[in-house]
């Protein structure tokens, strides 16, 4: 069982819940529980996770049980269930990429950035993790950062330093 | 001759708006369905153009498309399969982050083929840029009067919207992708009942390949017969095909079916052959699921034949010795290319995305990734070889949908071509850790086939 | 036109309804032709098709289409076609998709029946029992979790859950606000409430029945007794919930547990509302109807006679009686 520790009360923006609005009109009514994966993006863009208040929120939203947000975003791997950095490289794992040096880009990344998988660096900027085929193969390796999902191709050790070198600078 | 019917104009500068994708002929498709054909017809056309489903089963478009029950007073939905997953499989974003407007035309047609007045695309939620692309692409084809109510005054009303989704390879299934669409987790729904009498929200429902839908563009405005003079037999058309792994120019190519695998490979207009000048191993031929196929079988079938790229010739030979075209992702393997880490990458790919509902499928393929790691970091037994392959068999055919059979194939066929590969790893733990097995013989010709008759 | 349809099941004929599954029809039949189910629960609308145990050949397919199917089908989710064709367990290959489904069900399953509660009405214990291997190619640690108790009546383990589905269906038809569900993905799929939340409703505690393993059990039961020594018995009251029509399960003079009554497929006949199954454990709450049916194949069956009696034989054998004199001697008790 998941533990939840975390009971901070949230609160969705006038822009956001108009940004939900919208989103319910592309469904037949009655059928809103359709807008759960696209309102769920849209929480995790904003507030960069996925948080239990949130998706009690997005149920009272929707008009329906808790227990179906929860269902639904343990199911897709996008949405995280813990704070993660502020940027998140997600970098594919899978067989054409390691074909051509994903794993080396991985244990790259690892040194780099100074945290194992899943965790988060000290200053909160980073976290990274190995996901499945991104539909890339072609560009590979390859590594995406939210909420955007901007994607970085054809990957060198030199190409992930100027990467996370850029992304420090910004903060400045 | 090499006829390109869907990425005709993709290198022409700003084909990505609707201004450009006018001038380069686009929406004529629309014009032609809308004003002058009844939806029969369109559903016609298609039939006879032979298109094959693209996003990986190869079902005729034209049938799957009459199977859909027409019901008094009842919605019909099309839904565009843009959910992108299979390992090696990378032409559905390369078509709409290029030439978005093709995808949308072909939405339109064959919504209007299907008489469904709202359409979605399913976009997987990895291709958040794709998204945005398609909400652009569709908000200019609305201004222009290609969506929205009374289109080009046929009387014809269209609303299109995309939906994301949330990362789960098993969303590519069509059932799990209706369920997803419905904003539940993407367990695939038993069959029967099929989509096109119940899917979503239980209305009649077509899901479609990007793909698929992009192909109906040129049948309509060429005609079927046209298309169908496209490609060789049964393989109509053209295919979009995405090259990945070891080759010297990865990319993704539209070659007309027909094509040798030779030539797909060597000639300098598609993959220019093997980077850094490395030995051709094995092929995936059209996205992991497939059986994965050493170079002598991949070059030549059993016959001694040529083997084309074409839906037929692939599968030459039967599981024994052929694969499938599947969803076209070709990838290939160099010299130094390990086959058993391959393998066991594939299994923890399927062990990640089984959804878990039924048990073949989600203890199988976590049994399977846990003895291919053990064979991959020297801890294997000649045993585990056998066992694999039983376990495959075990999950084979017997599950809800079909990545219990995709989780299978690889490692079954791996085993089935390459088991001496396996067996050095077990007897050589040690040198497997350090390096490779290397070409062996997998590229030497096959000897030829000798018919004794009485 | 005969409003029947007639399907033959590993050559037995039967003449069902139209719409009935392979399933039922094979259970209108009756006997060991009858496809073992662990996930299909006749009165849980959605359920079935999941775990596979089921699987069998269509042959024919129908009079009208004689093709057979291409691969083994669910049958609990396969309806019936006139003239239709099955094979259970005169298929090998059934015979041995079915024993590699077990195997799949057990790998991930703590093989502790020694210790579990469920042991002796445990479905997986006798599906395993009859259709599966006596020996495990496992070899890997087995996924594990910490128990959950669901409130303090129901206790969950998930370490013994095979994924049925079944209780989220008592929680979605029978509860008016589902709190449980399945989380998470692929083998790592839970039932879960997320958020630990006790399941406060009239109805929660049928999910321990309809439980085809020791994953949901009742907690005002557990341990107190193995299942082998208490003595069912059906019951009823005057309940204002439910039907109140139960299994009252004895130790001695005292009630220890309440259930619903179950059928010959092991399927609850009616659900109960909590009162009657936690609340109600006194004899005088109930009127006694007498002797729960068990299956004499049953570990529940044994134990309850003071002598155990060879079964009737249609001519007596004096030759026979007189070599099994000392045997029978020594099973009758004093």
């Amino acid at each position: 069982m998941l533990k939840v520790t975390e009971t901070q009360e949230i609160t969705f923006s006038k822009e956001l819940l108009k940004q939900f609005d919208e989103i319910l009109t592309r469904y037949p009514e009655g059928k809103h529980k359709s807008a759960l994966l696209p309102i769920l993006h849209l929480v995790q863009a904003e507030f960069g996770w996925v948080s239990t208040p949130a998706m009690d929120k997005v149920a009272a939203y929707l008009h329906i049980l808790p227990i179906e947000v929860y269902e639904v975003t343990t199911f897709y791997t996008m949405f995280f269930l813990q704070p993660q950095g502020k940027y998140v490289l997600e970098v594919c794992r899978t067989g054409p990429c390691t074909l051509v040096g994903a794993e080396k880009m991985m244990q790259h990344i690892e040194k780099k950035l100074g945290v194992k998988e899943g965790e988060v660096t000290k200053d909160g900027l980073f976290s990274w993790r190995g996901v499945e085929c991104l539909a890339a193969c072609g560009m590979a390796p390859v590594l995406q950062i939210g909420p955007d999902y901007t994607y970085y191709e054809h990957l060198t050790t030199e190409k992930v330093d100027a990467l996370v070198d850029e992304l420090k600078s910004k903060k400045a | 001759m090499a006829r390109k019917l869907l990425l005709e104009h993709i290198d022409v500068a700003g084909i990505n708006t609707l201004e450009v994708y006018r001038k380069q002929g686009g929406y004529r498709a629309v014009e032609k369905a809308l004003k002058k054909l009844s939806p029969e017809d369109v559903v016609d056309e298609v039939k006879k153009s032979g298109l094959r489903g693209r996003g990986g089963a190869g079902f005729p478009t034209g049938m799957k498309w009459s199977f859909l029950a027409k019901p008094e007073g009842k919605a019909r939905y099309l839904v565009c399969n843009a959910d992108e997953s299979e390992p090696g499989t990378f032409k559905d974003r390369y078509l709409m982050t290029n030439i978005p407007h093709l995808l949308i035309e072909g939405m339109i047609v064959s919504s209007y083929a299907l008489g469904a007045n709202t359409s979605y695309i399913y976009v997987r939620g990895e291709m958040m840029p794709q998204i945005r692309i398609l909400e652009k692409a569709i908000a200019e084809a609305k201004a222009a009067g290609f969506l929205g109510k009374n289109i080009l005054g046929s009387g014809y009303d269209l609303e299109l919207y995309v939906q994301p989704g949330g990362g789960a390879y098993i969303c590519g299934e069509e059932t799990a992708l209706i369920e997803s669409l419905e904003g539940k987790r993407g367990n695939p729904r038993i069959k029967p009942p099929f989509p096109a009498i119940s899917g979503v929200w239980g209305c009649p429902t077509v899901v479609n390949n990007v793909e698929s839908i992009a192909a109906v563009v040129s049948i309509i405005n060429d005609g079927g017969d046209e298309y169908a003079k496209v490609g060789i037999g049964r393989s109509t058309g053209t295919k979009l095909i995405s090259a990945s792994g070891n080759l010297a120019k990865p990319g993704v190519y539209e070659i007309e079916l027909g094509l040798s695998v030779e030539e797909f490979i060597y000639s300098e207009k598609y993959c220019g052959g093997m980077a850094n000048g490395k030995r051709l191993k094995a092929v995936v031929a059209g996205g992991s699921s497939v059986p994965i196929l050493p170079a002598n079988l991949i070059l030549k079938t059993t016959n001694g034949e040529n083997r084309l790229m074409s839906y037929e010739s692939l599968a030459d030979g039967g599981f024994a010795t052929g694969t499938m075209l599947g969803s076209g992702g070709f990838i290939a393997f160099d010299e130094d290319a390990c086959i058993v880490r391959n393998t066991w990458n594939y299994s923890r790919f399927y062990h990640h995305e089984s959804c878990g509902q039924c048990s073949p499928c989600r203890e199988g393929t976590g049994w399977m990734e846990k003895v291919l790691h053990r064979l991959e970091y020297g801890h294997g037994a000649m045993s585990d070889i056998d066992l694999l392959v039983d376990v495959a068999k075990n999950i084979e055919g017997n599950t809800i949908c079909p990545l219990g059979d995709a989780a299978a194939w690889p490692v079954a066929s791996a085993i089935r071509h390459f088991r001496d590969e396996f067996e050095w790893h077990v007897k050589h733990p040690e040198k497997a850790l350090k390096g490779n097995y290397g070409l062996a013989h997998y590229a030497d010709p096959l000897p030829p086939v000798v018919v004794e008759t009485v | 036109m005969s409003d029947k349809v007639k399907v033959i099941i590993d050559g037995i004929s039967v003449e069902v309804a139209p719409g009935t599954t392979i399933l039922n029809a094979a259970r209108q039949i009756g006997g060991d032709i009858v496809p073992p189910a662990m996930c299909y629960y006749s009165k849980l609308e959605g359920s079935g098709g999941k775990c596979r145990t089921c699987l069998v050949k269509v042959s024919k397919g129908s009079e009208a289409d004689p093709r057979p199917m291409p691969k083994l089908v669910a049958s609990c989710r396969t309806t019936v076609m006139e003239g239709m064709e099955v094979q259970n367990i005169t298929s090998p290959e059934v015979v041995d998709a079915r024993k590699g489904v077990v195997e799949m069900l057990l790998i991930n399953h703590p093989l502790d029946c020694p210790v579990c509660d469920q042991a002796g009405e445990c479905d997986l214990q006798d599906l395993a029992f009859n259709h599966g291997a006596a020996e495990t190619r496992y070899e890997f640690e087995r996924r594990t979790f910490d128990r959950i108790d669901i409130g303090d009546k129901i206790q969950l383990h998930m370490n013994r859950c095979i994924l049925c589905y079944r209780c989220t269906y008592v929680a979605d038809q029978l509860t008016d606000c589902r709190q449980q569900g399945i989380v998470g993905r692929g083998d790592h799929a839970e039932i879960s409430t997320y958020i630990e939340k006790a399941i406060d409703n009239d109805f929660s505690g049928n999910m321990i029945d309809v439980c085809p393993v020791g994953a949901l059990t009742d907690k005002t039961f557990r341990f107190k007794s193995r299942v082998w020594f208490t003595k069912p018995v059906d019951a009823h009251r005057d309940c204002p919930t439910c039907s109140g029509k139960v299994m009252l399960w004895y130790k001695g003079d005292d009630v220890i547990r309440v259930t619903a009554r179950k059928d010959e497929n092991h399927e609850v006949e009616e659900f109960i509302c909590n009162t009657c199954r936690f609340d109600k454990k006194a004899t005088k709450d109930w009127v006694i109807e007498g002797p729960s049916r068990i299956e004499h194949t049953s570990v529940i069956s044994s134990n309850h006679y003071d002598t155990l009696k060879p079964l009737p034989v249609i001519q007596e054998n004096k030759a026979l009686m007189a070599a099994n004199k000392e045997e029978l001697e020594r099973t009758k008790k004093s």
